[in-house]
């Protein structure tokens, strides 16, 4: 086969087109790659086992690709060549064991991590901290997220504030399909489930507005549920909830129904909130186990009480 | 009366997108001019003769080839709308409600309905070739399986133009896409488009199975077989331990769709996880079904070209056994994030590592088949070294996805997305291809042009590394899948469009391969050797394309590399040994059931979908009739005459021998 000039060029295109990519990756956004700039103690951890097992890993890949591009140099068909070309080797206890060998060693390694960041990660278990965790419980709705603060009475849509240094234990459920609740700067994320109420602790080390988002699908505006999560000092934190409480709306059961409805939401603030409205979102659909009674009929009983 | 049926057809049909409407405008030219065709050349017979009835495994192999090619088509149009809609933030290309459905047909076309069939058609051309057999185990079955996988295909892709397409992702979790979130008629198309071609698929697992264990021709051993039937055996034993699960799965969610049942409600003691664990017992095998086989078609292609004896056999076939078991004991990776607690996690964070051990194996096998070899780069060799790094660097970041605890940041994020497209792309996809242009020649008796396969080749790698890598630096930048748009606020606008511009380079190099094929045509070079790589297997000793009935008489099989070694033999001087007298070969007779059958399973899960009592119960009935019509059959096999076989041997083989 021939190497026509256009071939060449083609080739010459495609190593600058990988530079370029790689300076992109390097460079300009790494700013913007926010799961490797955690603001958290969980978000950190994560962050540090990427980092390791991305080592592990590549203290094999990076030889083998190595090898390859050699092996497929020096063994390439042309005239004069020195390589030996030995057409029945098929076989070498040896270096079998070798490659059997690399990746056991390093799958036990990396498997000794993951177990122990398993456990040490596990999102339901309570941070260490002298200070006391701060409730929050979250809602997923058809399309944005609604706060609610047990300990401060107050609730809030798409955006979430919370004082830094202070462990939060987010309880989130769904009242519309499963979704999952993700703020990556402070950790990794949780789904929010109808009938269930999940638990996720995560904690902010430095005050800043932080992107969250619902991560798993939920149909037509679910492009539209990203929320701020707002770290700010304990201060700011107390003025915001008195802010709330006196110049805000209270949220009623029928004001719950009417943001339940399926569409997007802006920003809002509710000082108030019906009392064990989170405990009823959760049991509604376990109490459906009631046969002969439809989730409508349900919905409607409990919401009217 | 009149507003009855406009009412009617405004839900019947999907209305309100110009797209849309250019769809049904081509689709009824397409059809007009098929028909228009076939009845002016007077093909109809022809066609019906020799391709709809047909139950000869290569025929029936080049139609799986050709559908997964228009599919392949299909899913790259919903991939490149994506990519454009993706391209800028705030675009207004597609509304949120067709991204949704096209994110949705995307993954399911390019998965059950371009890499099955795809797979299974170089199954089928090349199986029975290299274990020396004449026909699949069960011809019959066979075709009925093709049939099946057509019309769950057609089933599905009728949905974008008739009722509406499923909008709730490739794997429809519920509860979104139960009947209280997802009324429509999509997910029910959804359901029964995989449901029969998924019948067709456990078929053909089951006919491989039997085909490679009972019909290898005399002296193969099992430990003697070509790596590609392994990988098919490995494949096939997976498919056949998980479709029923997938069938089971849709089954149940059918049921609380069309029955009003409780397994998968919110309410009613339904329970959605139960459906994502299910439906991930049959997903996460299937990813493995899919690639095996493409892991065989690089043994064959790296010894062929290396011009050495594939290192490490015994090796090879024992990853590809354990990967196939392991397959089935990581599900639960895919939700991580479901809250199992860390037992369960750390147990199938272990297990998915574990593959990593065969894989990794099979990768150093590839590199020392190379290692002292002779290698020439024709455009399947190119393929498969393309595919190394590839796949090595797209299985480094699984193993990264493995470590449950970082996956809590991976999960649902365009690192996920690029993952998967790396390994499928880079892993499935170069394989098929690297398998459909090795075998080519095999198929059609041509080679496909050299040039223009390089050119396809550079285009496509230099479009997925494009395309895919920016993906990855989207996710660890927050983005998450499946959202149809995003602000200019978020900061990733750049890696977006870059990612675009490489799914428009795969785009342009799709079109190179199908100008490849037309050029190849048309600049027709008949091979006349049967043999124009210099094979190793048994698919090589007979002419190009096979006659009807493969072998003339079958081959007597002594070492791993049957026809390279006769080859050496033959070089050496060594007699060749007196050829068997030629004996009257048994064939199955072509029949029209499978086709009639599977008219028979569209029109009932046509029915299913829109309640249609009237169409599914005729429908079913006619599916049993033709199991009764076949079952009372006795007529169904004959005997190709000697002289007939004489006849064709003497005209293929006027060159070689």
């Amino acid at each position: 086969m021939k190497t026509p000039q256009a071939y060449k060029a083609l080739r010459w295109f495609a190593s600058l087109s990988m530079m370029v990519l790689v300076l992109f990756a390097t460079t300009g956004c790494t700013k913007n790659m926010i799961v490797l700039d955690p603001k958290g103690p969980i978000a950190e951890q994560q962050r540090d086992l990427m980092l390791i097992s991305t080592i592990l890993c590549a203290v094999v890949i990076v030889p083998v690709l190595i090898l390859t591009a050699v092996i497929v140099w020096r063994y390439r068909d042309k005239k004069g060549r020195k390589a030996k070309y030995k057409p029945n080797w098929e076989h070498s206890t040896k270096l079998e064991i070798i490659w059997w060998g690399i990746p056991i060693i390093i799958i036990i390694a990396l498997g000794v991590i993951t177990v122990k960041g398993t456990y040490a990660l596990e999102p339901s278990k309570p941070l260490k901290s002298d200070v006391k965790p701060i409730t929050i419980q979250v809602t997923s709705l058809d399309w944005k997220w609604l706060f609610q603060y047990p300990e401060q009475g107050i609730a809030s849509v798409n955006y979430v504030q919370f004082p830094e240094n202070v462990p939060i234990r987010f309880e989130i459920t769904a009242d519309s399909p499963m979704n999952s609740f993700w703020i990556p700067q402070l950790g990794g994320q949780m789904y929010a489930m109808s009938g269930m109420a999940m638990t996720l602790h995560l904690q902010a080390d430095e005050k800043g507005e932080y992107m969250g988002s619902g991560a798993n699908f939920t149909g037509r505006e679910f492009a539209k549920m990203y929320f701020t999560a707002n770290a700010t000092s304990q201060e700011a934190f107390d003025q915001w909830v008195s802010e709330v409480k006196t110049s805000s709306p209270a949220l009623t059961l029928d004001g719950y129904k009417e943001l339940a409805k399926p569409a997007a939401s802006d920003v809002r603030m509710f000082s108030a909130f019906p009392k064990g409205l989170f405990e009823m979102t959760v049991t509604k659909y376990a109490s459906s186990h009631n046969h002969g009674l439809s989730w409508k009929d349900i919905n409607k009983i409990q919401l009217e009480e | 009366m009149w507003e009855k049926v406009k009412s009617f057809a405004s839900e019947f049909f999907v209305t309100g997108d110009p797209m849309i409407y250019g769809a049904d405008v081509s689709i009824v030219l397409v059809t007009l001019a098929i028909i228009v065709g076939l009845s002016y050349f007077k093909k109809w017979g022809w066609l019906w003769r020799e391709w709809l009835t047909t139950v000869d495994h290569k025929k029936i192999g080049i139609m799986y080839i050709i559908a997964s090619f228009i599919m392949l088509f299909r899913g790259g149009v919903d991939a490149l709308l994506m990519r454009a809609q993706l391209a800028m933030p705030n675009m207004e290309f597609l509304a949120a409600d067709h991204y949704n459905q096209v994110f949705t047909t995307h993954g399911v076309i390019m998965i059950l309905f371009m890499a099955m069939p795809f797979m299974f058609g170089l199954f089928n051309v090349i199986v029975p070739l290299q274990i020396g057999a004449r026909d699949v185990a069960y011809p019959f079955l066979n075709a009925l399986s093709f049939w099946l996988f057509f019309s769950g295909a057609m089933l599905f892709n009728l949905s974008f133009v008739i009722g509406g397409s499923p909008d709730a992702g490739w794997l429809a979790y519920p509860p979104y896409s139960g009947l209280m979130h997802n009324p429509g008629v999509g997910q029910d198309f959804y359901i029964w488009g995989i449901q029969i071609s998924g019948i067709g698929s456990l078929m053909t697992g089951i006919n491989f199975i039997v085909t490679i264990l009972k019909m290898r021709a005399p002296g193969m051993k099992l430990m003697k077989m070509p790596m590609f039937p392994w990988s098919v055996l490995s494949s096939c034993i997976a498919i056949i331990f998980s479709f029923p699960i997938l069938t089971a799965t849709l089954a149940l969610l059918f049921l609380d769709r069309y029955a009003g049942a409780h397994f998968f409600t919110l309410d009613g003691g339904g329970n959605p996880m139960m459906y994502i664990n299910l439906i991930w017992m049959w997903g996460h095998p299937e990813v493995y079904i899919i690639v095996l086989p493409a892991f065989g078609i690089f043994s064959e292609i790296v010894s062929t070209f290396a011009k050495k004896k594939l290192f490490g056999y015994k090796s090879m076939v024992f990853a590809m056994i354990i990967i196939s078991v392991l397959s089935f004991l990581v599900w639960a990776h895919h939700f991580f994030t479901m809250g199992s607690g860390a037992d369960v996690n750390a147990f199938f964070a272990l297990t998915t590592m574990l593959i990593a051990i065969p894989t990794g194996v099979k990768v150093f096998n590839w590199l020392f088949t190379m290692f002292r070899g002779k290698i020439t780069f024709e455009t399947p060799m190119l393929w498969t070294i393309g595919f190394i790094p590839c796949f090595v660097t797209g299985g480094m970041t699984g193993v990264l996805l493995s470590v449950a605890p970082a996956d809590f940041q991976f999960h649902n994020s365009y690192f996920l997305v690029a993952h998967f497209h790396h390994v499928i792309i880079g892993g499935v996809v170069f394989g098929y291809f690297a398998g459909l242009y090795y075998w080519w020649p095999k198929l059609f008796g041509f080679k496909l042009n050299e040039r223009i396969g390089k050119w396809a080749f550079w285009l496509w790698n230099i479009g997925f590394y494009l395309c895919f890598m920016p993906q990855y630096v989207l996710g660890l930048m927050g983005m998450t899948r499946r959202v149809y748009t995003y602000g200019w606020d978020k900061g990733w606008w750049e890696m977006n469009l870059v990612s675009t511009i490489g799914a428009g380079f795969m785009g342009i190099a799709f079109l190179f391969q199908i100008w490849q094929i037309i050029y190849s045509v048309k600049h027709l070079k008949k091979d006349e050797t049967g043999d124009p790589w210099n094979g190793r297997t048994l698919e090589w000793s007979i002419p190009s394309p096979a006659p009807l009935y493969n072998f003339a008489t079958l081959p007597q099989v002594s070492d791993q590399d049957e026809w390279w070694e006769e080859k050496q033999r033959r070089a050496n001087g060594q007699q060749v040994p007196a050829k068997p007298v030629l004996e009257p070969i048994h064939m199955p007779k072509n029949s029209g059931i499978p086709i009639v059958m599977s008219m028979c399973w569209f029109l009932a899960g046509f029915g299913f979908v829109f309640h249609w009592q009237w169409l599914t119960i005729p429908g079913l009935i006619g599916v049993v009739a033709c199991m009764l019509v076949h079952s009372f059959n006795y007529n169904n096999d004959y005997y190709i005459p000697v002289d007939e076989i004489t006849r064709t041997e003497s005209e293929l083989r006027k060159v070689t021998s």
